[in-house]
């Protein structure tokens, strides 16, 4: 029984790291290999990574894949602390924002700055992402895409039907809303998980308080923002908001509220790029199946996150395949044609947006004007406004506040200064 | 070389014998010397070393600096914070509510399905396997299964709607002070005929002679199980109780399966807790002073027990 509860965590690194050790051993004798630990494991974004494989294979570079499904990379975190801990680093891995640092922090990440002076990535990728593929002046992992969360994704024959517009102001989207119940639509398409409803509130934050307010209180952690009556404003706009949702909303999955608004069943939903992959692969269309704007307020902002190679120091035998990947992946080619299948934006502004749909013309184009006009924030509720600690305190918060454990605006903020100040 | 070595003893048998006595003897521990071994690493060590690490600044790596108790400080403190609740406080009221409630339930539901299985009825060998066939099922698809059928939008509610009962009402797996609630429910399900079946063991290993003489003496069927069945199970209950308990303890894939941690991590066991501090949100710190403590209690509450069960049988 011991066993059972005690020592899970600990028995847990060292069985993934023994299993991870018969995989990587047989891959390190390799150097024309490169070794990537990843979970893009559902068939989009499989596709996705298979245009890399392709790529590589033309520079005569194999590919050793080492996929850990579950969990939006939990489980391939949990993998990934076990190989570098046993001191076998992968080529590359997947990593999101501040593990990147975390690592980079913890001496085991390569430098690549050579390749990134030659293929002049300073100048091409945006300087907020750069906050976390530099670490003290090197560069230690190559984003492979932006995704940005302030988008309403719309039904266009139920916006037709109840004669609605686009919504210029959170006022509106509420008024929206309320023509949508008026003709017994669900309004609001939203999965009651903690990260869904947080990053709905980046959103509504942005809007009630404007994009500076947004990057004091969620990237700059400014208590006094983070205490202000602005802040009070925002949860109540969350409470007006989340008065549209359906019954049943509580537990469900991203992909389900997005299906309820592809099958017309429900008007609009507050979520991420990665949603309009539902839609495509539903043969919609943007403009005359669905609509994508940007939240009501938050117009020429964009609040991202973004998926990054993490490249660790691996030995000098294994350093060529590292650069190959590295490079190929922030090449112009890659990043339109990788793009094009996950739904995101490339992580350079400078690839041309030819091969993208409308609305990933209209997310090239605010990427690249917020990265001109400083507009360009990480979102808190996806890990890339604060450490994993911060960003999941806040995520209770706003959960325990949409959910009613928390009953008024004023307790909400309470506990938020309170929750970000316990995990710093 | 084994064969040498058993003809040999034959021939000289002063000389040899008490190294393959001592060998003899010796068996035993040389057997059980690796798992001996692997034990004492992969179970006392690592508990040794969650305790270690609890008393560190552990983030995202061990860090092996020793910086006091502030994780225990933060961990008391949201053990009386409870307007809203924390996440701790959450979690602990929900292992008492759950580990109470799943035990007591799983044993009295256990015990009475083996008493009425025992009435020597007909079909018991197809009912049998029917109540405990659960059993075989994981924490992951019994969570999976039950979330479907307490979904209102989806099962029991949405059935019984279309059979014309619009009025019925059931959405507990919603609501956040009744979601740990249908976590009992699924548990319950799943580990009842188990239990009956280890209480059927236990009934059909008790002496007929003894039960025959209560009847002579006039005692009724009532009499006869609170006063002579049900005391003789003793030794059942307590493997009941140790199976159950640390199924309870260790349910962490039943919340995710079933809930996803609920409205707001409203259905949080101590174990979702101390997972989702080490490994997602990087406090591996405050992950392992939970564990410490969730080590604790259980020894509080399990130690005692066994302790006054074994010295009675050993008397």
């Amino acid at each position: 029984m011991r066993k059972l509860m005690t020592s899970t965590a600990m028995a847990a690194l060292a069985l993934s790291g023994l299993a991870m050790t018969g995989l990587t051993t047989t891959a390190a004798a390799a150097d024309k290999e490169v070794q990537m630990l990843h979970w893009w494991t559902s068939g989009g974004e499989a596709a996705a990574l298979n245009v890399l494989k392709q790529d590589l294979a033309k520079e005569g570079f194999g590919w050793k894949d080492v996929p850990v499904a579950g969990g939006g990379g939990d489980a391939a975190m949990t993998a990934l602390k076990a190989m570098v801990a046993a001191g076998n680093y992968p080529t590359a891995s997947q990593m999101l924002g501040y593990t990147v640092l975390d690592y980079a922090q913890a001496g085991v990440m390569g430098d690549l700055t050579e390749t990134a002076k030659k293929e002049g990535w300073d100048k091409s990728v945006p300087a907020a992402l750069q906050k976390f593929s530099v670490y003290e002046g090197k560069w230690v992992a190559a984003p492979v895409n932006v995704h940005s969360v302030n988008w309403l994704w719309i039904n266009k024959a139920v916006m037709d039907k109840i004669g609605g517009k686009q919504p210029k102001t959170f006022d509106d989207l509420i008024a929206l809303l309320d023509k949508a119940k008026a003709a017994g639509v669900t309004p609001l398409a939203l999965g009651g998980q903690s990260w869904q409803e947080a990053t709905m509130f980046d959103s509504i934050v942005e809007s009630t308080g404007g994009p500076e307010f947004y990057k004091k209180a969620f990237n700059d952690l400014d208590e006094a923002s983070l205490k202000s009556d602005t802040m009070k404003k925002s949860f109540d706009n969350l409470a007006r908001i989340v008065k549209y949702v359906d019954p049943n909303y509580s537990g469900r999955d991203w992909n389900l509220a997005t299906a309820m608004v592809i099958k017309g069943e429900a008007l609009v939903q507050v979520m991420g790029d990665w949603a309009k992959g539902e839609f495509v692969a539903a043969k919609k269309k943007p403009d005359t199946d669905f609509l994508c704007y940007r939240f009501p307020g938050t117009e020429g902002s964009v609040i991202y996150n973004s998926d990054m190679f993490g490249m660790f120091n691996v030995p000098a035998d294994r350093k060529a395949a590292q650069v190959a990947l590295a490079t190929a992946t922030l090449s112009k080619s890659f990043q339109s044609a990788f793009n094009v299948v996950k739904g995101s934006v490339p992580a350079r502004t400078d690839v041309p947006d030819t091969a993208f749909d409308a609305c990933g013309k209209k997310g090239i184009a605010d990427l690249k004007a917020a990265n001109e006009k400083g507009t360009l924030f990480g979102s808190l509720a996806q890990g890339y406004g604060a450490p994993p600690a911060i960003a999941n305190a806040y995520k209770d918060v706003v959960s325990k506040f949409v959910h009613g454990q928390i009953k008024t605006s004023e307790e909400a903020v309470t506990q938020l200064v309170q929750a970000i100040d316990d995990a710093r | 070389m084994s064969s040498v070595a058993t003809t040999e003893p034959i021939l000289t048998p002063a000389k040899s014998t008490p190294i393959r006595t001592r060998l003899q003897n010796a068996l035993p521990q040389i057997v059980l010397a690796p798992s001996f071994a692997i034990t004492l690493v992969f179970v006392y060590g690592f508990i040794a070393w969650t305790a270690y690490l609890s008393f560190t600044n552990s983030k995202t790596f061990p860090s092996y600096a020793l910086t006091g108790t502030r994780a225990y400080e933060r961990l008391w403190r949201w053990t009386f914070e409870n307007d809203p609740p924390s996440s701790w406080y959450t979690s602990i009221t929900n292992m008492g509510i759950f580990g109470v409630l799943y035990v007591g339930i799983c044993l009295a539901l256990g015990l009475f399905l083996a008493i009425l299985m025992d009435q020597k009825i007909r079909g018991e060998g197809v009912l049998r396997p029917i109540f405990l066939y659960p059993l075989a099922l994981s924490f992951i698809v019994t969570g999976v299964a039950w979330k479907w059928f307490l979904d209102p939008g989806l099962g029991l509610e949405q059935t019984l709607h279309h059979f014309g009962w619009t009025s019925f009402h059931f959405d507990w797996i919603k609501n956040k002070d009744y979601v740990i609630y249908t976590v009992v429910i699924a548990g319950v399900w799943q580990a009842s005929g188990f239990v009956m079946a280890m209480f059927l063991a236990g009934l059909r290993g008790i002496d007929s002679e003894i039960m025959k003489a209560a009847q002579i003496d006039g005692a009724t069927t009532g009499q006869l199980y609170r006063r002579i069945i049900i005391p003789l199970l003793r030794p059942v209950f307590l493997s009941a109780f140790i199976v159950l308990a640390h199924m309870a303890i260790k349910s962490y894939d039943l919340v995710v399966a079933l809930t996803s941690g609920g409205p707001g991590g409203s259905a949080w066991l101590p174990s979702n807790f101390m997972y989702e501090y080490t490994f997602k949100r990087n406090e591996m710190a405050v992950g392992s002073a939970s564990a410490i403590i969730m080590l604790m209690t259980i020894s509080a509450i399990i130690v005692p027990y066994l302790y006054s069960e074994l010295k009675e049988k050993a008397r």
